[in-house]
């Protein structure tokens, strides 16, 4: 288990826990630096997890909100947005839908 | 989340696969098909567009293409009607990235013929048609219509730019008719490698060039098996007939309230039978008078009767979308059709006279049948 100012924790959304082992939260190392990088680490430990936030052209789902300590990724830079060791990535879904 | 209900149909039972913007519905009755019983909602908060029963090579296999607006759609699959899916760890109908186009919804999954059971097509939205080999398994874009010097010139429609009708040819194994919205009808006479517009004699009242190669808006198009160049086609105003394969169309909208609809049903073995569901008009698309009314022609379209026994016919502004009308292929043929309120109806004589299976489901926007 990495230290926590050494990863980053992925918080799940509850609709796709069973996609993660059914784990509501997922600490992995910490990448080199950007939101991207932090996912793709995501995307190796849960694979099904990739094509249900992002589509095949690599953008996050429009509906689909990735907030970087309280922050929401659109507004910080987007994917290429930098995340510090010790960091809180929530994906969660917009209020949209349903 | 809500539990699902499960039906279980013995062989022979009559299936319904029931699609709405909510999540899909099984249903199953006897051959009298009297009594159904509901199963679902499957994939609940989901459209579900498309489904498709694949009873090749022994199969009872239902397809789906749910598609959630937060974490997007795939084809799942189910070999005990619905008590357990398909989850596919990476999306099986996707776009290759050099396209770069993104799936948006699955709006058609048609089986392949039968002696290729492990063939299935399916159309999408942005408008393209994919193949599988491999019983599902594994997907790829045709490639052939996806480069057609045209598609940069295809328009989306109200429902999106969608490629939503897949017809094989029943004689001719190469032969695949598509229809998109909105760039009407493509043909492929060498099993998709090269496609052709083919689109004579139906009309594009939204375009100055009333007639044109292409651009139409399609809305459903049919194809007797037992005399496949009989095809009838319901259009963005327009209802039409052809009697050489979909090479040309004759306008047939004889004794309609209105050219307009979406569905078209064709009766299984008799080429000149079909129903639809005429609407009032592009700006008003619900049942012309408040009158819940299937129309039937039993003269390729010469004639075309209303059929109301039991449906409602005061206060009715409904409106039945492209895959919301079809037929069992049993002797007496049951015709069935939900409405976009979440309403479902039955006709056991062939539309003679009606009977409500459902009011209250979801909007429904897609109705399939099977025989288990």
């Amino acid at each position: 288990m990495p230290q926590p100012e050494n990863s980053v924790l992925f918080v799940i959304p509850g609709a796709l826990r069973e996609l993660a082992g059914n784990r509501p939260e997922i600490r992995l190392e910490r990448a080199a630096g950007s939101l991207l990088d932090a996912l793709s680490r995501l995307w190796t430990e849960c694979p099904a997890l990739r094509d249900r936030v992002m589509t095949e052209t690599g953008d996050v789902r429009p509906h689909v909100n990735i907030f970087v300590d309280g922050q929401n990724m659109r507004d910080a830079g987007g994917l290429q947005m930098p995340v510090r060791g010790g960091a809180e990535v929530f994906l969660l879904p917009a209020v949209s839908g349903g | 989340m809500p539990v699902a209900r499960h039906v279980s149909p013995s062989p022979g039972d009559v299936v319904l696969l029931v699609g709405t913007m909510k999540g899909a519905f099984i249903l199953r009755a006897d051959p009298r098909r009297r009594d159904w019983e509901v199963g679902g909602p499957y994939f609940p908060g989901s459209a579900v567009y498309a489904t498709a029963y694949d009873r090749r090579a022994g199969r009872h296999r239902i397809w789906a293409g749910p598609n959630s607006m937060h974490w997007g759609g795939m084809l799942q699959s189910t070999d005990d009607f619905g008590q357990t899916w398909t989850n596919p760890v990476t999306a099986n109908v996707k776009f290759p990235q050099d396209t770069g186009a993104a799936l948006k919804q699955i709006w058609q999954i048609a089986p392949g013929r039968d002696e290729r059971p492990d063939t299935l097509y399916c159309g999408v939205e942005p408008a393209a048609l994919f193949v599988s080999h491999d019983a599902g398994d594994t997907w790829r874009l045709v490639e052939g219509l996806w480069n057609h010097a045209q598609r940069p010139l295809w328009q989306p429609g109200g429902g999106g730019l969608c490629l939503h009708t897949i017809l094989l040819d029943p004689e001719q194994p190469a032969r695949i008719r598509v229809a998109i919205s909105t760039a009407g009808m493509y043909v492929t006479e060498d099993d998709g490698s090269t496609w052709r517009p083919s689109n004579k004699g139906v009309r594009a009242e939204f375009l100055p060039d009333k007639y044109p190669e292409f651009g139409q808006c399609v809305h459903k198009v049919v194809q007797a098996q037992r005399r496949p160049d009989r095809m009838f086609l319901q259009n963005h105003w327009g209802l039409y007939r052809s009697d050489d394969r979909g090479e040309t169309w004759t306008d047939v909208a004889n004794g309609v309230p209105s050219d307009f609809g979406f569905p078209i049903a064709i009766h299984p073995s008799d080429p000149d039978s079909a129903w639809i569901v005429p609407l009032e008009s592009d700006a008003f698309r619900c049942t012309p008078e408040g009158r819940l009314r299937v129309y039937r022609t039993r003269d390729g379209g010469a004639h075309w009767e209303p059929m109301s026994a039991g449906l409602p016919q005061d206060g009715a502004y409904e409106t039945v979308l492209r895959d919301g009308l079809a037929v069992d292929p049993l002797d007496r043929v049951g015709v069935y059709f939900g409405t976009r309120s979440g309403k479902l109806f039955a006709s056991t004589d062939e539309g003679q006279t009606w009977s409500a299976l459902a009011d209250g489901l979801p909007p429904i926007i897609s109705v399939k049948t099977a025989v288990a």
